[in-house]
């Protein structure tokens, strides 16, 4: 009784207070911390005001029209219902439009799938409700969790900045260094996304997928899964620990107990 | 003429509805099951709505209040089951009911006997469906796609059940369109050519050739996942040889012509309400049939597009962005003939022309989201996104619903034959499309900024779009309440509406009195 009490009550603080002074409003993606989530950006960009312009284009010519010929203003309708010209005209215009918006699509999607030349390896398994990272080229392997409290989750007590976020383990890697990712996982599918990384990649039992991302600025960068896995697939995210290289080869001598 | 020939008939045997509760479980008569149709697929919307509301009443705020995220994932598989499989295909077959016998001048479906069956396999299997909500383990928690091996080695019991609703529901639909098509094709009152069909028997012809297409496809995935939980195969079990990206493969391909199933005959209504309403033709009659036939055949070839982050190579990843992109085209094409049709005529604003209109700029929002979501480098991003759920709520929303709410206001005189409240009919739209776009276009921010979709809980920078669209989910659900009120009002006791009560109306629905006899064009009509 007293935990629903306390429940309650927490509740009822939650929805009183305001809700949290953390949180942001947030419009767009992240530019990102790569070359290649900075292109995408730049297409995602692109192509939003592409659509921005051909919907402001579409409503204006609908406001035009319903304000323009209402029956209550004595509108006498017209007659036509064909014209072929200008069906002609709006079927090749979208067309042009749309080779413009593929034109780039199709370059970055050719970099995306370009994994070779890799100077580093680490294979990702998803696991309900964890994950795996091995570093293929050293003798590191450990499972990421989250961290979040329970109590948290339950509106017991206050939550931090990095609520769902945060793991005991993240994964650290050193930036400017062309590292590949190998995913796959060791249950049901999962989906490894660093919103930062510019890319989502499934994590398929039975396969083994690739992608590859080179880090161009230090930091903390936080990621969730992003395919239905079961109960717990709101809790297990993703941090990443981008170090500039000599610290990263530390770390890495920290984990393996060798000086050298 | 027609009333001449009830009399005609009347002369020698009873055609009136029979008594009691078997008029209505042993009826063969398509207006008859067309409104079973129409109020069993409203009532499951209602119950997929609440589904919705528990699924936003979590969201409110971040942390866990209301439910587990165990209930949760059976919350968002159960609402888009129910959804589709419940409320919007059996709403459309419910006009396709009530509708195509009376536009093409039929006296009723072309096969009465397999339509009752058609409806009561519905109800069974839409209770089974309901049932698992009930069962140890609870309902289906692996979201509506059902992805192995979440819905296989992990799934719960209830799976089985869902699987056996899976088959029954869709042989009720194979039925409803074998219905549908042989209607049209044998039915037609003289001089009805193809090309002088109302373009709402048009989609439905399409939709209903889509249908026997891909439900198959669809019971043969659901079928192999019983295999694989209960006879030791492994079409979709890594550890046995099988493939598990192979079952969203077999998904898709029903999957993607699926969401055209749910539109179609949406743009079919819209294409009928638009020129009712501006009194002037529709435009481009013909290239809105090969507009549409193109989607269809389109969306035979883009089902990867809901798979672009499992690994595609390279190729199959280009053609399916370059196929999914060319949608827009005929899609455009559309949009650009409904305002053809606006513009320079004389329009006039009751409520299932509102409908429409929000039908075409809302629809026109999801469509450009649609485009951007094609884009497959930004895919990588966008993907299991609540930009996806925007997305697809702004299509099937302003598209399946808005057409269903459009054309029950549009036909509810022919039906009932007495007019709604033209006042409380705007209020309906006004307050649905307020809500809708309070709560779902911030979820276009939430996607971007990186809240994935089927979260029962997230971290707090997304808490305060969550709070608004949660507000304008309330404010959408309670107000489709209103629309019960308004249908009832009107049965019970509206003013009475001519035969035709629209003044730009045209087709052969219209020459029938209000509400249509038990039994219409027992003579088929003459068409010029």
């Amino acid at each position: 009784m007293s935990v629903q009490a306390l429940r309650a009550g927490a509740l009822a603080t939650a929805v009183t207070a305001p809700s949290s002074a953390l949180a942001e409003w947030g419009v767009n993606l992240p530019e990102g911390v790569t070359s290649i989530s900075n292109t995408i950006y730049d297409i995602h960009m692109w192509v939003f005001w592409i659509c921005v312009v051909i919907g402001v284009g579409v409503f204006l010519a609908i406001l035009w029209s319903v304000l323009a010929y209402r029956h209550s203003k004595g509108a006498k309708p017209a007659h036509f219902h064909e014209n072929t010209t200008v069906e002609i005209i709006w079927t090749v215009i979208p067309f042009l439009i749309l080779i413009m918006m593929a034109i780039p699509a199709t370059g970055t999607l050719v970099d995306m799938y370009d994994t070779s030349d890799a100077e580093m390896e680490i294979k990702v398994t998803g696991y309900q409700w964890r994950w795996q990272y091995e570093y293929m080229d050293e003798d590191i392997s450990f499972f990421s969790s989250a961290d979040t409290p329970r109590d948290a989750e339950r509106n017991l007590i206050e939550k931090t900045e990095d609520y769902k976020y945060s793991v005991d383990n993240p994964l650290v890697l050193p930036v400017d260094t062309k590292i590949r990712f190998l995913i796959t996982s060791n249950d049901v599918i999962h989906s490894w996304w660093v919103p930062e990384f510019g890319w989502k990649q499934d994590a398929i039992p039975g396969f083994i997928n690739k992608n590859w991302t080179k880090i161009e600025e230090p930091g903390t960068y936080y990621g969730l899964c992003a395919e239905l896995c079961g109960q717990g697939h709101s809790d297990m995210p993703i941090e990443v620990k981008a170090v500039p290289k000599d610290e990263y080869r530390e770390w890495v001598a920290e984990q393996t107990g060798d000086d050298g | 003429m027609s009333s001449v020939a009830d009399a005609h008939a009347a002369d020698h045997h009873d055609h009136g509805p029979a008594k009691g509760i078997g008029r209505w479980l042993f009826t063969t008569n398509h207006k008859d099951i067309g409104t079973m149709y129409l109020v069993f697929s409203f009532a499951m919307f209602l119950a997929g709505g609440a589904m919705a509301m528990i699924i936003r009443a979590e969201l409110f705020q971040p942390g866990l209040q209301m439910v587990e995220p165990a209930f949760f994932n059976q919350m968002t598989t159960m609402h888009g089951l129910v959804m589709i499989f419940g409320a919007v295909m059996p709403a459309f077959v419910g006009l396709a009911n009530w509708m195509i016998p009376l536009m093409v001048g039929a006296p009723d479906m072309a096969l009465p006997r397999m339509n009752n069956w058609s409806f009561w396999l519905l109800v069974t299997g839409s209770l089974i469906l309901m049932s698992t909500l009930f069962m140890d383990g609870g309902a289906p928690n692996f979201g509506w796609t059902a992805y192995a091996p979440l819905s296989t080695t992990y799934g719960p019991d209830s799976t089985t059940f869902f699987i056996f609703s899976v088959h029954i529901l869709g042989i009720s639909s194979i039925m409803g369109a074998i219905n549908v098509i042989a209607t049209i094709i044998n039915m037609r009152a003289p001089g009805m050519t193809l090309m002088k069909m109302p373009m709402f028997v048009w989609t439905w012809l399409i939709t209903a050739f889509l249908l026997i297409a891909v439900l198959p496809v669809l019971a043969g995935a659901v079928t192999m996942l019983l295999m694989d939980i209960h006879f030791g195969t492994a079409f979709f079990d890594a550890a046995g040889g099988g493939d598990p990206v192979l079952y969203q493969h077999i998904f898709w391909f029903f999957g993607h012509p699926e969401v055209y199933i749910l539109i179609l005959p949406a743009f079919g209504i819209i294409s009928q309400i638009i020129p009712t309403f501006s009194r002037k033709p529709l435009f481009g009659y013909t290239s809105m049939v090969y507009a549409t036939a193109a989607i269809a055949i389109l969306s035979f070839l883009v089902w990867s597009h809901h798979m672009f982050t499992v690994g595609l190579p390279l190729p199959g990843e280009l053609f399916f962005m370059y196929a999914t992109m060319i949608i827009a085209v005929p899609t455009g094409v559309k949009i650009f003939n409904w305002i053809t049709t606006m513009f320079r005529g004389s329009i006039s604003f009751e409520t299932p022309m509102l409908f429409a209109i929000g039908f075409v700029v809302l629809f026109t929002v999801g469509g450009l989201s649609g485009v951007m979501l094609a884009i497959a480098p930004a895919d990588f991003q966008y993907h299991d996104t609540y930009f996806v759920v925007a997305h697809f709520h702004y299509v099937l929303i302003p598209g399946a619903i808005y057409g269903i709410f459009a054309s029950v206001y549009y036909w509810l005189p022919k039906w009932s034959g007495r007019m709604y409240s033209e006042a409380l009919g705007k209020a309906h739209f006004w307050l649905s499309f307020i809500g809708l776009n309070i709560a779902f276009f911030p979820m276009h921010f939430l996607g971007l900024a990186g809240m994935p979709r089927r979260y029962a809980d997230y971290p707090i920078q997304f808490a305060n779009f969550n709070q608004v669209s949660t507000i304008g989910a309330f404010l959408f659900g309670a107000s489709q309440l209103l629309l019960v009120f308004i249908v009832y009002r009107a049965v019970k006791n509206g003013p009475k509406a001519d035969a035709k009560p629209w003044e730009g109306a045209e087709g052969l629905e219209w020459t029938v009195p209000s509400p249509a006899p038990y039994h219409t064009f027992e003579q088929p009509p003459r068409v010029d």
